[in-house]
């Protein structure tokens, strides 16, 4: 068995025992699910395309292949947060000033947003946020099942138009549409990417 | 709750903004968008009427946007609490035409004058110069207000912080457009931008 360390939302080094054999169709965050994936390139292609400039975030393990595409482009400043809503503020600013963004976070920072959110109707900018989801599919920690659970009636709530990715040739479609609507129609917009897409994480072997 | 000679916020806003050329200016919520307001209705004000906590962050995304224009934020001390963590995403991206000022009253004037963190305990030029921002001071006098004016019109030289230390005084309210649409879209336009 070998294992990989990465780093958890909270920033906490764990330790992932690879899976050697999906036995169900749950499956585990794998290496190739992380690293060589497809749609987190295609969502990357999109938001060149679109002219993203600023990308704020507060990491997560399912954004890590994003992150670093965005930190790698010319184009594109990836902007670390301290918490979610900052990510809200900052596109309403960019906006302001001519350029476009997208925010990238997990399910959880969704409720940190809540109040900022206002924004996107104040102002009504471009606002598109990429969410990858916990607390659903498997999920192992209680904790996030909270937050997980009720991230889609919140932005609901909040004014946001919520789709959804949960399988991997989907995402570009669903992407291309999200980008569509936030970018060119102003309609503030939440891309979930499901727990189903990204992999549930595993904590012990 | 008043004391003696600390800075009357108007005239700190007003000697602020005095030669403020091309810079775009950030309000935040409360007695900011009316201290800016006072100073003169502009194209390049953005008025903030909630978002509490988020004036810094906008001033940071509209900084990156326009890296050639100086941008300042003007906002309290309560808002600046509530968005502490801006601070340190400031510190880290370094825009170097972002300058940030805090007009401290102590207190939650907005809401009845309640007592706010900085008046017994929390310093932000403390909290901002070891978020990353080196250039963070307190300021108490109307030269050394002059004197950050002309700092903040150079782009170069960014980010900078200052905390002034305010008069508590209640004043009377000089309402801005509080129109978020109408203040974004009229600022895109001195900047050249169309609406969708």
């Amino acid at each position: 068995m070998r294992f990989c360390a990465l780093m958890d939302s909270a920033g906490v080094s764990t330790v992932r025992p690879k899976i050697r054999e999906p036995e169900t169709e749950m499956h585990a965050r794998t290496e190739a699910t992380e690293q060589a994936a497809q749609w987190p390139e295609d969502i990357f292609a999109i938001l060149q395309r679109h002219d993203v400039r600023q990308v704020p975030y507060v990491p997560d393990a399912g954004h890590s292949q994003l992150i670093n595409r965005v930190l790698g482009c010319s184009t594109m400043r990836g902007i670390p947060l301290t918490t979610e809503e900052e990510g809200v503020a900052l596109l309403a600013g960019a906006w302001t000033g001519g350029q476009k963004g997208v925010l990238l976070m997990q399910s959880s920072g969704v409720g940190n947003c809540i109040n900022m959110l206002s924004l996107t109707q104040i102002l009504r900018f471009p606002f598109l946020t990429l969410v990858t989801m916990r607390g659903e599919w498997g999920e192992f920690n209680p904790w996030q099942v909270p937050m997980g659970t009720s991230t889609q009636g919140v932005l609901e709530l909040a004014g946001v138009r919520v789709l959804r990715a949960s399988q991997p040739d989907e995402v570009k479609d669903v992407m291309e549409a999200a980008a569509s609507q936030a970018y060119n129609a102003c309609t503030p917009t939440a891309l979930l990417l499901s727990q189903r897409l990204i992999g549930t994480k595993v904590f012990v072997k | 709750m008043s004391k003696a000679n600390l800075l009357d916020r108007r005239q700190v806003v007003s000697t602020l903004l005095a030669d403020r050329k091309d810079a775009l200016v950030v309000a935040g919520l409360g007695a900011s968008t009316y201290d800016l307001a006072a100073s003169g209705d502009h194209p390049r004000n953005l008025y903030l009427w909630g978002a509490m906590g988020g004036a810094v962050m906008i001033g940071l995304g509209l900084a990156l946007a326009q890296p050639d224009l100086p941008v300042v934020v003007v906002t309290g001390d309560g808002e600046m609490l509530m968005g502490m963590g801006s601070l340190a995403t400031v510190g880290l991206q370094k825009p170097k035409n972002l300058s940030i000022l805090v007009l401290d009253n102590e207190a939650y004037g907005e809401t009845g004058g309640q007592v706010s963190h900085t008046a017994a305990a929390a310093d932000l030029v403390g909290v901002a110069r070891a978020c990353g921002i080196a250039d963070s001071k307190a300021i108490s006098t109307l030269g050394e207000i002059a004197d950050f004016a002309k700092g903040m019109q150079d782009v170069r030289s960014g980010p900078r912080f200052a905390n002034v230390k305010i008069d508590a005084a209640d004043l009377e309210r000089v309402l801005s457009n509080r129109d978020g649409m109408f203040v974004l879209t009229r600022l895109r336009g001195a900047l050249g931008h169309a609406p969708i």
